[in-house]
């Protein structure tokens, strides 16, 4: 079986969990004897692993041949603009720049190279529209070159691509839902994305959601059929030995850690205010939030506000070594996602031995039975949460040896294998 | 005949370096020597080094008519000693003319007198001890970090036995009154003061080479007029700005070195003034009125008060939480502590957490290390939480040591003891 994958990021080069779950799933694919995969990513730098699979940039491909569906497309689809608020990730090279309109004002035409080729920045940012249909343009010519038995999307930033390959080879597509507009922007969907979003869900033939909350709004909020929608969670990629090293940790304090986005999904004003009620208890405790946003100046402001900023610390973008860096150092992980597909985060904090606190709006809650799960809004229950797993011991005890066997069985294999029979059952139902 | 009295502050700030919440308990130095050393050597050639030769020049051929005065900030001193000593020998060969005059100041440049006055005498004790070392003299005079002055602030001042402090001759302070007269204090009359002429001060300091301004270019005729056109009866002209202004605010080509080269000589020249130092000031001249200043003011920006400094969420937090230690790094007296807590203070990193719009503050916006107020808190934070890990460390151990004498004592008895059981045995052993 040949599968042709379309993604929009790849290790190392990520911005976010999408590339971190397109990875493992790949990798956990790769060990099916009769799978071959193409993997498309918008830009490939050339140090990405690609020993799992084959992997294809778009900006090597030769555009000239697509001339004739860059037309069909453009007729088809109108040209889209989306605000710069609404972009779905933040740049990481952004560290501590705290967004920069300047970076992505430019660059507003495409750009084609010397031999012919499209360059594509692969970053998200305010030409992302632009960016996502030429990637659709040039996934035609892949998808020519080729030869493939399903087609797999990930996440609406590859649908147009997906459904454009689709179009030319007639092959079964499956979209697979990592996150909706509806988690993104709390409810206020962009029309755009949301259009966008549900034409790739309408053209495919199989949709796989992320949890069920997703196959939820999926089905309710998308229109879709029940029948062809279908869940497979995500796992986590077991951390290598060679990867464990001591880490010294600097402060005697416990340490409180909310690692990811600094937006509104992800509910950070919460954890500030968890923090504030924890701190009036206990001095015994320090709280970080890793990460970068559009809310970070906000919740600098609010730390500050409360008076606690000597004992809440804000590290900016981290990436690779320093995440896995900040869990060993982590006492407690919380994270307090207003919506939140999956959340992959939790699952490697657990690996590295640290409690987690959840909310309930998340997919991984769904699946995961040692951690404790609260409501997002709940600030009272959040710090009462804290408050026992930093005094307990015996409570975070267990939730560290229970957690990490839990974790352990999570397997990406076993999410591949899933993967795989949907695979089967898509080309078995459209022959 | 007039007195004009020029002063230059000089200070640079000391940068913090990227500190990270990792390095909390870990790494205990702070400071980005890379960037400070190549800010200094900039200063040091673009400024500072150039400025005191016109001026060491100008003090021979005005055969000693010349006078000026400074302040250096003990920080600065510190930085010039550690990556450009040329620049103190500098400093130290105009001290050496008799003709200018060192302004006391806080040591760190900081905003202590707005919050702790034993700690900002303190301070300012500590300065004025490392001037007279480096330039043997003691200080008379008195200028507060950028000029902050308030009637509580001078009289802590005054009580310290300065003679004049040199304040901003704020518009909503004097209202119509003139800055070209000796002031002095509300609340202790025996302290003079001087206030700053902020036009005349301006004129060069921030609009020298501004092209738009409808008096540019400004030549040492044109200001020398200026003067010409005070009132007869006014007593002297205080031109107090930035010592950066020449080379740097405003650069070499704008024709600043110039313009000092000449303005000495052809105030000289035109009759009728004299130069002088804040502290020959107050010997020649009576106070015409006092100054009531009751809210702190400052030369900074079109406010004239703190709000670069502080006032904002971000600067409060981080200006309470820093002075919620100065208890226990008196009570520890640990050197190396109390260096880190010197720059610590420096209000340079308060200015940085600034988030109101910059409009005066781009003369100091280049050096700023950071891409914003927020990027500011968060560094400074961290740093400022690693500094009391290592107090309450400190505590811990001193608390944990026994003093000499309790030890001493202990191990007398012990040999007491001990020689008496020796003896009980030597008996013994003898008796048998």
């Amino acid at each position: 079986m040949k599968v042709l994958m379309f993604g929009w990021e790849f290790p190392p080069h990520i911005s976010g969990g999408l590339g971190t779950a397109c990875y493992g799933l790949t990798k956990g694919l790769s060990k099916i004897n009769d799978l071959d995969i193409v993997f498309v990513v918008p830009k490939s730098y050339g140090d990405e692993d690609q020993s799992k699979m084959q992997l294809v940039g778009a900006n090597n491909v030769n555009i000239k041949q697509v001339q004739e569906h860059i037309e069909k497309f453009k007729t088809k689809h109108t040209y889209l603009e989306v605000e710069s608020t609404l972009i779905p990730y933040t740049d990481p090279d952004e560290y501590y720049s705290f967004r920069d309109s300047k970076l992505y004002s430019k660059n507003r035409l495409f750009k084609v190279n010397a031999e012919g080729k499209l360059e594509f920045t692969g970053k998200y940012g305010a030409n992302l529209i632009d960016e996502i249909y030429k990637y659709a343009y040039v996934a035609s010519t892949i998808s020519l070159d080729n030869e493939h038995d399903i087609i797999h999307a990930h996440d609406w930033l590859c649908y147009p691509a997906g459904i454009a390959a689709k179009e030319i080879s007639g092959k079964p597509l499956v979209v697979h839902v990592h996150a909706t507009d509806f988690d993104r922007s709390g409810g206020k969907v962009n029309p755009k994305v949301f259009e966008i979003e549900k034409m790739g869900m309408d053209a495919a033939d199989k949709i796989i959601t992320v949890s069920n909350l997703t196959r939820q709004i999926v089905i309710n909020k998308y229109g879709q059929d029940p029948s062809k929608v279908e869940t497979v969670y995500n796992a986590v990629e077991p951390v290598s030995l060679e990867q464990k090293k001591e880490i010294k940790k600097g402060v005697k304090e416990k340490v409180v850690t909310f690692l990811g986005r600094i937006t509104l999904q992800k509910g950070p004003e919460y954890f500030v205010e968890a923090a504030h009620q924890v701190l009036q208890r206990t001095d015994d405790v320090r709280f970080v939030m890793a990460g970068s946003g559009d809310m970070l100046e906000k919740m600098v402001a609010r730390a500050a506000q409360l008076g606690i900023s000597d004992r809440f610390h804000f590290t900016g973008f981290l990436k690779g070594d320093d995440v896995f860096k900040m869990f060993e150092l982590s006492d407690v992980y919380v994270m307090p996602s207003v919506s939140e597909p999956f959340g992959i985060s939790p699952l490697e904090a657990m690996q590295s031995n640290v409690p987690v606190i959840i909310s309930k709006q998340s997919g991984v809650s769904e699946i995961l039975n040692h951690a404790v799960k609260v409501d997002y809004w709940d600030i009272d229950a959040l710090a009462d949460a804290i408050y026992g797993i930093i005094k307990y011991d015996s409570l975070s005890d267990v939730f560290k040896e229970k957690g990490k066997e839990e974790v352990d069985n999570l397997k990406w294999t076993s999410a591949a294998r899933h993967v795989h029979d949907v695979y089967a059952d898509t080309i078995n139902s459209n022959n | 005949m007039k007195s004009i009295c020029l002063y230059f502050q000089v200070h640079q700030p000391l940068r913090l370096r990227r500190y990270r919440f990792f390095d909390i308990g870990n790494n205990h130095y702070y400071y980005d020597d890379f960037g400070n050393e190549s800010l200094l050597r900039k200063m040091a050639n673009d400024s500072y080094l150039p400025s005191n030769k016109i001026i060491l020049k100008l003090i021979h051929s005005s055969n000693k008519q010349f006078k000026v005065s400074f302040s250096i900030s003990g920080v600065l001193l510190d930085l010039l000693e550690l990556y450009t000593p040329d620049v103190i020998d500098s400093f130290k060969e105009l001290a050496d003319t008799g003709c200018v005059d060192f302004v006391a100041e806080t040591y760190s440049h900081s905003l202590v007198a707005l919050k702790n006055k034993q700690e900002f005498k303190a301070q300012v004790k500590m300065h004025s001890k490392r001037i007279e070392q480096l330039f043997g003299q003691k200080p008379v005079a008195f200028s507060n970090t950028e000029m902050i002055y308030s009637d509580d602030i001078g009289k802590t001042v005054a009580s310290m036995g300065f003679k004049a402090m040199l304040t901003e001759g704020a518009k909503h302070i004097l209202g119509w009154k003139s800055p070209n007269y000796l002031y002095c204090n509300a609340l202790n009359p025996k302290l003079k003061l001087l206030m700053r002429n902020y036009n005349l001060s301006d004129d060069i300091a921030f609009r020298f080479s501004v092209k738009e301004w409808n008096e540019w270019p400004l030549t040492s005729e044109k200001f020398t007029t200026w003067l010409d056109q005070l009132d007869d009866k006014e007593e002297l002209v205080n031109i107090f700005m930035a010592y950066e202004t020449f080379g740097e605010h405003q650069k070499k080509e704008s024709g600043i070195f110039k313009f000092l080269k000449k303005l000495p000589l052809q105030i000289l020249n035109n009759g009728g003034y004299k130069f002088a130092t804040p502290g020959e000031l107050v010997k020649e001249y009576q106070p015409i009125a006092v100054a009531h200043v009751p809210n702190t003011i400052s030369w900074t920006d079109e406010e004239r008060d703190l709000s670069a400094w502080l006032g904002n969420e971000l600067q409060d937090e981080a200006f309470n939480k820093l002075y919620e230690l100065s208890d226990a790094i008196n009570e520890l007296d640990d050197a190396r502590l109390r260096k880190d807590w010197n720059y610590l203070q420096s209000s340079d990193h308060f200015y940085y957490m600034c988030t109101k719009f910059f409009s005066d503050g781009d003369v100091r916006s280049y050096f700023n290390p950071y891409n914003s107020p927020y990027d500011a808190f968060i560094n400074y934070m961290n740093v400022l939480s690693d500094f009391k890990l290592r107090i309450e460390a400190l505590k811990k151990e001193k608390s944990k040591s026994v003093p000499l004498e309790t030890v001493i004592a202990k191990k007398d008895k012990e040999i007491k003891h001990y020689k008496s059981e020796l003896t009980k045995l030597k008996q013994q052993f003898m008796l048998d």
